[in-house]
């Protein structure tokens, strides 16, 4: 057991009001020195809001703060940093075109004119070495991973002699062995005697890395400094949502229907003009949900685009009830009742300053009753989104309001009201549930489900082993643009060895039934 | 950063307040832009004030005058009228490419090119001099729009196919225009030598309110003509297009959100090609009006005027709404006006300048709202 009386930094009575909301309505925190204190709640429970006031950003209209006894008065980053608290934010904040050591010199004082880079060089790979940060220090920024970049954002933070870090959510960019390391860091670093405040909705993350917790629900604390030792994860989520939550969804027994989507032996590159899919094959049988399992960066994102028509495939063909729609144009697929959802909901999947019913339109709007002719039926259109709005549970004071406004769970119900609304026959969704709280996760799991038993057929990339295993029928794994195979009761351990590269064929039998 | 602090920390501060910016969380109520568009005109003239006042001037007397050159009486509204009306096509030529995020800055050599298109439907000539005006006037307006057009075909076609950045060759392709021009004046159309062509058959004259004082003598001496009615057209025209029609749905969207609207299944390429074509063409009809309107022949100067280019500032004033575009058309076309009645004519200039700094500025309120905070409140 750590020593836990000495305090770092305590916030009470902490007011802020926002237009409209009062985002933190008497917050009362503390963080200990040496420990990892989680701030769990969900999307606009006030997390961020608190420790935007902790870092300068904002400013609370009551309430103080005090850093190491002292009363601190903390009016922007600056001031944060100087006290020693800095935060690594969920958007990265780097030059992409500069090296590892300058973008974590930027903005300091010293070097003053000469860049004695060798130096500062040394000085970087050294705190790297310290804290298990390993990253090249003359690396450029567009070269590294995205969990690479992360260490890099530690490490400006750690250079510039921070006390206490706070992770605006920092796993959710991170592929599962990197989430390891990441915690590996973290432990260092309090060993050190630094304090973490670790962000985060995902509540097996928080069990496993955190000292304590502090619960924010609506604005208001609902749990402050909990033991994690002390307390289980469902009375965790009940914490935060205010009611149970089910974790696992009800799913009825579904007999697939025909094969409504076949993918055969396709290959694709990526961005960049390298080898993302290696010949895949598989078939998507109607009503039935196919989990497609892999660590972020192995051609899920290629696959997804590939069915969707966003991209070309090299060789090979994707079959929509027997007629070819791969590298074909976009419009085709979405005729054929291709639904997709997209990962990147605000830059793929929306235009932010159109309204809702703009939105909502996107896939139809070729089409009467919201066509005609060359005209869009403004009245059509606003019926039409007055009704997914009501039906999807889309909270949003009009139709008119641009969707930029609206929470991540309410752009996602916005999306998926969009592709669920056209009776899809194949759904490719990536990573639906990203970043959203349990509530909203919950009602993402039932539509889709509602979509299985309506007979779709359901391709879903996750990430989240849970989720795969809650709604899949199936699940494939996909492992450097190769499927590795393909069970029907989820192992979690003979899925992980998939997942880092070994296919189903050469894992041994251990005595249980697999299907390939 | 989410927001910017006006005072840096630490220091000890005499006034006992410290104004900080802080960005806003709520999205402010509609009628906000146009109130601080307002306020920010009214600042601007009362900084003109000052300079003018620090000059020597009297500001209340400069702007009367200003007001009395270019609304005062009918003859200068309408005089008012002829300057805008160039102006009104040339910004919704620029608002509906920018709407697309396509940096058209070429709307002046498609001006140009439209002239040169009517022009040469009357020098060729395609149509004989004694033809009706009622055939005569639409097949200028078709020529210009399809010379106007071409010119933004141009580029359009470039950026869609090869990538091309289409401010580098928007911008080049003005230059092309005057030569172009500038080759059939001095050369082919020159007029006994001089770089004008010859004066058009008044049946290629956009028909003026003057043409009609023999039944309302009110009319006497108004150059206001066609071209104001084609302006407030193409504005209804082209707000029906973004707002109502599918096509402008698609660049609302592409504007918007690119990958977006790729995901929808739009094609970014021909609309790209599209809309360039419209732009140019909705600039080339500001050049047949203004040839067929005004200048009545082919002249380099009061053609390649810059409308083009006004063009461009007046779409961003309105917010690239057709609408707003005439009305903010008609209050720089006051500006040019009284610019040429007042001394020294930079005065209207330098109005114009602080009008469209503080315009710009002002948008900022749009995003951030200021607040004060005592000083003692923070100790």
């Amino acid at each position: 057991m750590r020593q836990i009386t000495d305090i770092v930094a305590e916030m009470r009575g902490i007011v802020k009001q926002f237009p409209g909301v009062l985002a933190n309505d008497q917050v009362d925190f503390e963080l200990q020195r040496g420990e990892i204190h989680a701030l769990l709640g969900e999307n606009g429970a006030g997390k961020s809001t608190l420790v935007n006031i902790l870092t300068g950003l904002y400013r609370q209209d009551l309430g103080s703060i005090r850093v190491n006894g002292q009363d601190v008065n903390l009016s922007s980053p600056g001031d944060a940093i100087s006290v020693g608290i800095g935060m690594v934010h969920q958007h990265f904040m780097l030059v992409p075109s500069q090296t590892v050591t300058e973008n974590i010199l930027i903005g300091l004082d010293q070097p003053r004119f000469r860049m004695n880079l060798q130096q500062y060089e040394r000085d970087v790979s050294e705190l790297g070495q310290r804290f298990g940060l390993k990253v090249d220090p003359r690396a450029k920024i567009w070269q590294l991973s995205v969990g690479e970049q992360q260490r890099v954002e530690i490490l400006k933070i750690l250079y510039r002699g921070a006390q206490i870090l706070i992770l605006d959510e920092p796993t959710a960019v991170l592929a599962p062995q990197e989430i390891d390391q990441l915690f590996e860091t973290l432990r260092s670093m309090v060993e050190d005697g630094k304090s973490v405040v670790f962000i985060s909705h995902k509540l097996h993350e928080v069990m496993e890395i955190s000292d304590r917790i502090t619960i924010l629900r609506k604005g208001k604390v609902t749990a402050a400094g909990l033991q994690t030792s002390d307390i289980s994860q469902p009375e965790l989520a009940k914490l935060m949502v205010g009611r149970d939550v089910e974790f696992t969804v009800e799913k009825q027994a579904q007999v697939p229907g025909e094969t409504v989507l076949e993918v055969d032996n396709v290959y694709a590159e990526n961005d960049k003009r390298l080898p993302a899919l290696q010949g895949i094959s598989f078939v998507v049988q109607s009503g039935e949900i196919l989990g497609l399992a892999g660590v972020a960066g192995n051609g899920q994102r290629e696959l997804a685009q590939v069915l969707s028509g966003l991209r070309k495939c090299i060789d090979g063909s994707v079959k929509l009830n027997g007629k070819i729609i791969s590298n074909t144009p976009i419009k085709n697929a979405i005729n054929k009742g291709v639904a997709y959802i997209p990962e990147d909901r605000t830059h793929v999947g929306s235009a932010p300053n159109l309204s809702v019913t703009d939105n909502v339109i996107m896939k139809n709007y070729r089409r009467p009753p919201i066509a005609k002719g060359w005209v869009i039926d403004a009245d059509a259109a606003t019926s039409f989104a007055e009704g997914l709005k009501d039906s999807y549970e889309i909270i949003v004071p009009t139709v008119e309001t641009p969707v930029r406004l609206l929470s991540g769970g309410n752009l996602q119900r916005v999306i998926l009201a969009r592709e669920f609304s056209g009776e899809p026959v194949l759904i490719v969704a990536v990573q639906p549930t990203r970043g959203l709280d349990v509530g909203a996760i919950e009602g993402v799991h039932r539509l889709l489900l509602s979509q299985r038993d309506a007979g779709a057929a359901i391709l879903l990339i996750s990430e989240e082993l849970e989720e795969l295993f809650a709604l899949s029928d199936r699940i494939a794994v996909i492992f450097e643009g190769q499927l590795m195979g393909e069970m029907k009761d989820g192992d979690v351990d003979i899925i992980g060895l998939m997942m880092t590269g070994t296919p189903l064929d050469q894992i041994e039998p251990q005595g249980m039934e697999s299907n390939v | 950063m989410s927001e910017i602090s006006s005072t840096s920390p630490g220091r000890k501060s005499v006034i006992p307040f410290r104004i900080r910016m802080e960005k806003r969380i709520k999205e402010p109520p509609p009628w906000f832009s146009s109130l601080i568009s307002f306020i920010a005109i009214i600042f601007s003239l009362f900084l003109g004030g000052i300079v003018i006042a620090f000059v020597g001037g009297d500001p209340f007397r400069s702007y009367a005058h200003i007001a009395r050159a270019s609304f005062g009486n009918i003859g200068v509204i309408s005089d008012t009228i002829v300057k805008a009306t160039p102006i009104i096509l040339t910004a919704l030529a620029c608002s509906v490419a920018f709407r697309m995020r396509l940096w058209n800055i070429g709307a002046e050599g498609q001006f140009i090119m439209g002239a040169f298109g009517a022009t040469a439907v009357v020098l060729i000539p395609l149509l004989p001099a004694e033809t009706s005006p009622w055939i005569f006037i639409p097949t200028m307006m078709v020529a210009g729009m399809i010379t106007g057009g071409l010119w933004g075909f141009i580029p359009g076609y470039l950026k869609a196919k090869l990538q091309v950045n289409e401010i580098i060759t928007t911008l080049m392709l003005n230059y092309i225009a005057i030569a172009w021009i500038n080759f059939f004046i001095f050369a082919v159309w020159s007029e006994g030598g001089f770089p004008i062509t010859m004066k058009f058959p008044t049946t290629a004259w956009m028909p003026r309110l003057l043409d009609y004082a023999d039944q309302l003598p009110v009319l006497r001496g108004l150059t206001s003509h066609l071209g104001l009615l084609i302006g407030i057209g193409a504005a209804v025209v082209v707000w029906y297009i973004i707002y109502r029609s599918r096509w402008g749905y698609e660049i609302r969207l592409i504007g918007d959100n690119q990958r977006a609207a790729e995901y929808a299944g739009i094609n970014i390429a021909r609309n790209t090609i599209l809309v360039m074509i419209l732009s140019g063409a909705l600039a080339g009809l500001g050049g047949v009006s203004e040839v067929g309107g005004v200048v009545h022949r082919l002249q380099t100067s009061p053609v390649a005027a810059g409308y083009g280019f006004t063009g461009i500032i007046v779409a961003w004033l309105a917010k690239l709404n057709p609408f707003a575009i005439v009305l903010v058309s008609i209050l720089f076309g006051a500006l040019i006006l009284a610019g040429r009645e007042i001394q020294p004519s930079g005065i209207t200039r330098m109005i114009q300048g602080i009008i469209l700094v503080s315009l710009i500025a002002s948008d900022f309120l749009m995003r951030y709202q200021i607040r004060l905070y005592r000083t003692a409140e923070e100790a």
